[in-house]
């Protein structure tokens, strides 16, 4: 049981790995972003009131933006800055600092979000406004609408 | 065969030259007094000057219309957030074809802004693109849309203006290419490019569509950045809101007809809500300089974003203009 246990373990950790292998930074950051796209449409759904506020889905949205994010800045390595449809901008690698700063700030504000979570849906709406005024704060200046 | 003329051809006499080179300067100084006609900074008749003097302004209605027509985007400190964006001090810049453009003040700051400014004043630079002094804005100030607003938000928009706070940063000059930094030629573009007819026919639009239609056309001249420009910087035709090369640099701003790839299959309350939330329906998010504009939009009545949205999917569908 115990090597089953183990060689499956191995085989998934091996199977991650290859993965991450396989993909190019610049679709790793593609996904990336989808995830926390998908986390962030999941809250607000809420907000808007097509779903009902569900406090345990909340706290998940959050972490999967605070780990996904947490990654985030590391996929923009030398050498990745076209290709793949990629929409990120030249000034990214000429502001990486303030990059990596932004990108972080929306990881604090998911953690601070986490750690004080909203207990109902105007909690929600206090901390969602704040929370996604970072995409726009980041994307203004280091997205490029791609031709298509 | 030899030519019936040619070589038996008398040499001009000196009489003939002479009537040549009258006939130059004759047609010299016509083609510079048609030059000079045609490109004469005109300020509004006054008689609409008059109908805009006689409005009863309200600047709570003004503050609306500054946020419709984007004012702070440019005119604000960059990276200016929150109140800040109510300080319009000028000083971004703006890259195009034709050089940078070097945004002014336009605070009520009575000698770095507009402070000294009548109604008059500003009526003519919202809606003839015609300074105090009588010289020609160049028409990277959007009045090639803004001519098309009511004497009434004009007036509003003026009166809100003089509440915010001034600046007494001073203007720096455009930096522009030749042939284009002559000002004079605007009055070129305006001949050929400027009046106030809609840029599209919408059959029998409800008050909903015609709200849209100004609002999009008008104060929020969307089209500026959204439609694609020939070398003399007037908007090809046919191709409204197609979508266009980025001025700033790499990538396009999209085709935001019904077609466009990338917003073909929203529904209007999808358009509404990005202009609200700057989301898209798969909550990717607003990025560039929509992201700024966005803000603007939030600040718009719920019902003047559907509006917009109705109008967006009213207007005919284009080929990509990028």
């Amino acid at each position: 049981m115990k090597v089953r246990t183990l060689i499956t373990t191995a085989a998934f950790g091996l199977a991650a790995v290859a993965a991450a292998y396989a993909a190019e930074p610049q679709e790793m950051r593609q996904e990336m972003m989808k995830k926390v796209g998908g986390a962030t449409g999941a809250m607000a759904k809420m907000v808007k009131g097509e779903a009902d506020f569900d406090q345990a889905k909340v706290i998940e949205a959050l972490t999967t933006i605070s780990e996904t994010m947490a990654g985030f800045p590391a996929q923009f390595p030398e050498g990745s800055e076209t290709g793949m449809d990629t929409e990120a901008a030249p000034a990214i690698w000429t502001n990486m600092d303030d990059f990596k700063k932004k990108s972080m700030a929306l990881k604090t504000d998911a953690d601070a979000a986490i750690a004080n979570p909203p207990a109902d849906l105007d909690g929600l709406k206090t901390v969602f406004g704040p929370l996604t005024k970072n995409c726009g704060a980041c994307h203004e200046t280091y997205r490029l609408k791609k031709e298509g | 065969m030899t030519s019936p003329s040619g070589k038996h051809e008398q040499p001009a006499s000196k009489g003939a030259g002479r009537f040549i080179i009258g006939g130059l300067l004759v047609a010299a100084v016509v083609g510079a007094g048609v030059f000079w006609f045609v490109t004469a900074p005109r300020p509004l008749d006054q008689e609409r000057l008059v109908a805009i003097e006689a409005v009863d302004a309200d600047p709570g209605r003004g503050e609306t219309i500054f946020w419709a027509g984007g004012c702070a985007s440019c005119h604000a400190a960059d990276g200016a957030e929150g109140e800040d964006r109510k300080v319009l001090s000028g000083g971004h810049r703006l890259t195009s074809d034709f050089g940078t453009f070097v945004v002014p003040n336009i605070s009520p700051d009575p000698d770095a802004g507009i402070g000294r400014w009548s109604l008059a004043d500003f009526s003519n630079a919202m809606l003839a693109g015609v300074s105090p002094s009588g010289g020609h804005f160049y028409p990277s100030f959007p009045y090639g849309s803004y001519v098309r607003m009511t004497d009434q938000d004009v007036a509003d928009l003026f009166a809100y203006l003089g509440t915010l706070p001034p600046s007494d940063q001073a203007n720096a000059a455009h930096e522009l290419k030749f042939p284009f930094s002559i000002r004079r030629l605007v009055g070129g573009w305006k001949f050929l490019f400027f009046n106030d007819a809609p840029r599209v026919e919408l059959a029998d639009g409800d008050d909903q569509l015609k709200r849209g239609q100004y609002l999009v056309e008008g104060p929020g001249h969307c089209g500026e950045c959204h439609t694609p420009r020939n070398f003399l910087g007037g908007f090809r035709s046919n191709e409204w809101l197609a979508g266009a090369p980025n001025p700033e640099g790499k990538g396009v701003v999209p085709n935001i007809t019904p077609g466009g790839p990338d917003v073909s299959g929203w529904s209007a309350s999808d358009i509404a809500y990005y202009l609200e939330s700057g989301f898209t329906p798969d909550f990717d998010s607003v990025g560039g300089s929509m992201v700024d504009v966005q803000k603007n939009m939030a600040e718009l009545e719920a019902s003047d974003r559907e509006a917009i949205a109705a109008y967006l999917k009213a207007v005919p569908s284009r080929p990509n203009g990028y």
